[in-house]
């Protein structure tokens, strides 16, 4: 995958020719380079196929709002799946951590300080978090102490807490939320606009450079070979240049003409030809989270046990890692992670209801193994996670677009998601 | 010569059993520091099992384990690696994903001030650790599985020499390994013995075992047969005692510290 450094006097012969040794010398992960150029391939046909509505801001940016959730949880269920284990609860955890989320702010907060009540969404959220990473720590107390595969385990937690969640309010709708939490749900008109959005986007740039100029000091401090200039300049341009157009798309879709209306209506002013939405709330969610858990994954002590567990967990035990403590671990943080999903979509729907993520676990387990999680344990990104959600969403999208009636929608989803596995397959037996 | 010197290590009355299946049937033996104890036997006879309680790996059912003469609770291989017990696993216990520097800082990260994973100055020290054993070791980057049996083990010896261990357990250190790196591992267990270090080496191969070893423990069917001074005795004694349980009648060498530094003192 990620070829040796400078280290080692380069063997290979210098063949390969410009791609090869741009390829080389930033030391791009081919397979996730290889998802992007399939993402890329789809989203033009997609476009062509559906007389040009597919690129389109309007397009894209519903469909990074889409996304959000599901690449929410996937950057968990990477290292679930990392580690050896399975998560089956995640859709029947978010409904009935959705409910009660929807309950507190609905039904019991107003009673007791009124509607309106500036915190609601915090108290609402804390509980939600809580709840949810209490959930995750019993379901991975019972995996890592008590040695109950989590298949079983999980595939338990799917049928309880989807009845659980049916219990909280009788199988009824609560509705409708707080105006404060519906933010999370990424309307137009609660995105964060045209100046947050390239604020963001400098953040971003800047990150990136610092970045690349943190890891060179570090090398250098030990004398270590670095990367040419000229490699390190081309990462940091396209970087930096995704994170521009990104923006600038979001940044391009105006808000619905109703809402302007309304807008301008409630404000008293004539009526702006375009307000732009930038980024929309669950997706700078999704973003952060990306972040964090990239960073938890490479750059944590945390991390590195869970790819030494998945390893080999034999290995990880007698090398000192504390394993069950680590697993259990990783299902809180799953946990907290759909409880983040359950409120974008309980918010984004503006209402809880005891069948809210249906049949997500399965959607979420398919962008990690798209992502290149590997069933057989060590294997697995946070970034092909969010890839792998996003190339379900796409496929989902773009055939709505095309007018492709679900059932068949299901039937190339699920081709996919096997083909996907198998080309992978394929790839790691040449790799290697 | 102190001859109040206490051993590095003992292990007392230890007994491991799993199901109804006696691995190990109270066996008591000991180490002094600077001495290497060859632990021979053939398979199944408990060698390893009982490394493995010192280790941390196994818990026993019976018996108890002293450091430097105070009893010390083993419950699991932190334990063990924090009184100072490094081993050497016949499988290597490498963690395979994961490249060099990980596996000998496994559970022992390097951190940088902000609490995250130096790599960088891992990567360092186990190119020094590594380079020790093996010059031309070269595939820092790599995940371990893709490496050679000579590298794998380079690997898993340098972590366990890389935390200044008192405690070295070795099992098979050198069953992957070509001549070289054999004369390499050799040499290696030599200097750390001269640096005061106990080790425990687990090996079929007798010739090693007398080449390295002060003291043989012997083990058959679960139980010790008996522990010998190498001197008194030559491989044919050793290969009666493994394949016959039969004690060669020298003098029991599992000594208190004051007979072995008498001991120590004659032969010097």
């Amino acid at each position: 995958m990620v070829e040796a450094t400078g280290s080692s006097p380069n063997t290979a012969p210098a063949t390969g020719g410009a791609v090869r040794r741009l390829m080389r010398a930033t030391e791009v992960d081919t397979r996730l380079l290889g998802m992007v150029g399939a993402l890329a391939i789809l989203w033009i046909g997609f476009h062509i196929m559906s007389d040009g509505l597919f690129l389109t801001p309007r397009n894209l940016w519903n469909l990074s709002v889409q996304t959000s959730s599901v690449a929410i949880m996937a950057t968990g269920m990477v290292l679930v799946i990392v580690a050896r284990h399975i998560d089956l609860s995640v859709g029947s955890l978010m409904a009935f951590v959705g409910m009660i989320m929807g309950t507190v702010q609905v039904n019991l907060l107003p009673q007791l300080v009124g509607f309106d009540f500036p915190l609601t969404w915090v108290i609402t959220l804390l509980i939600g978090m809580a709840l949810g990473a209490a959930i995750g720590a019993f379901q991975g107390y019972i995996i890592a102490y008590l040695g109950i595969p989590a298949f079983i385990v999980t595939l338990g937690g799917l049928l309880v807490w989807r009845g659980a969640a049916w219990w909280v309010a009788s199988g009824q709708t609560i509705a409708p939320l707080d105006s404060t939490f519906r933010i999370v749900g990424g309307a137009p008109n609660t995105s964060i606009g045209a100046t947050a959005s390239w604020i963001v986007a400098a953040l971003a740039c800047v990150g990136i450079v610092l970045g690349i100029l943190g890891g060179r000091r570090q090398r250098r401090k030990f004398n270590f070979p670095l990367r040419p200039i000229w490699a390190e300049i081309v990462l940091g341009a396209i970087g930096i240049a995704a994170v521009l157009g990104g923006v600038g798309i979001a940044n391009s879709y105006g808000w619905p003409k109703g809402l302007v209306r309304q807008y301008a209506q409630a404000n008293n002013i004539p009526e702006p030809d375009f307000i732009a939405t930038g980024i929309a709330v669950p997706v700078l969610i999704a973003l952060v989270v990306a972040i964090v858990m990239t960073f938890l994954s490479t750059r944590t002590r945390f991390g590195r046990y869970v790819f030494a567990i998945g390893g080999n967990p034999e290995a990880a035990e007698l090398g000192g890692i504390a394993t069950r403590w680590v697993t259990l671990k990783i299902f809180v943080l799953m946990g907290i992670l759909v409880t983040i999903s359950a409120s974008i979509q309980t918010a984004r729907l503006n209402a809880a209801t005891n069948a809210l993520g249906t049949l997500q676990e399965l959607y979420v387990i398919a962008a990690a193994v798209i992502g290149g999680a590997s069933f057989a344990g060590g294997i697995g990104t946070v970034p092909g996670a969010i890839l792998g959600a996003l190339v379900m969403q796409s496929l989902q999208s773009g055939m709505v677009l095309m007018g492709i009636d679900a059932p068949l929608q299901n039937i190339v989803i699920g081709s996919v998601l096997v083909l996907a596995v198998g080309l992978d397959t394929l790839y790691r037996r040449q790799s290697d | 010569m102190a001859d109040q010197q206490s051993p590095l290590v003992e292990m007392r009355n230890i007994s491991v059993a799993f199901g109804g299946v006696h691995a190990v049937e109270d066996v008591t033996i000991n180490l002094f520091p600077g001495e290497v104890v060859g632990l021979v036997g053939g398979n199944g006879a408990g060698k390893s099992t009982l490394m493995k309680v010192l280790s941390g790996a196994y818990s026993r059912d019976a018996g108890k384990i002293l450091i430097d003469g105070k009893e010390v609770t083993i419950e699991n291989p932190r334990d063990a690696k924090a009184l100072g017990i490094e081993t050497i696993y016949q499988t290597l216990a490498l963690a395979d994903n994961v490249d060099a520097a990980a596996n000998v800082f496994l559970g022992r990260e390097l951190l940088t001030r902000w609490n995250t994973l130096d790599d960088v100055a891992m990567e360092a020290a186990a190119r020094q650790v590594i380079g020790r054993l093996n010059p031309s070791f070269k595939n820092f980057k790599t995940p371990v599985h893709s490496l050679s049996g000579g590298q794998r083990q380079a690997v898993a010896i340098g972590r366990a020499i890389h935390f200044n261990a008192r405690v070295l357990i070795m099992d098979e250190p050198t069953a992957a390994l070509g001549p070289a790196e054999t004369a390499q591992v050799t040499d290696l267990v030599k200097k750390l013995s001269d640096e005061g270090i106990g080790i425990f080496l687990i090996s079929h191969e007798l010739r090693d075992v007398f080449d390295l070893s002060d003291r043989i423990s012997v083990m058959k069917n679960s139980r010790l047969v008996g522990t010998v001074f190498k001197k008194d005795v030559d491989e044919d004694d050793v290969l009666g005692m493994i394949i016959g349980g039969k004690h060669p009648g020298v003098p029991e060498a599992l000594t208190s510290g004051a007979a072995l530094a008498t001991e120590a003192a004659a032969t010097a």
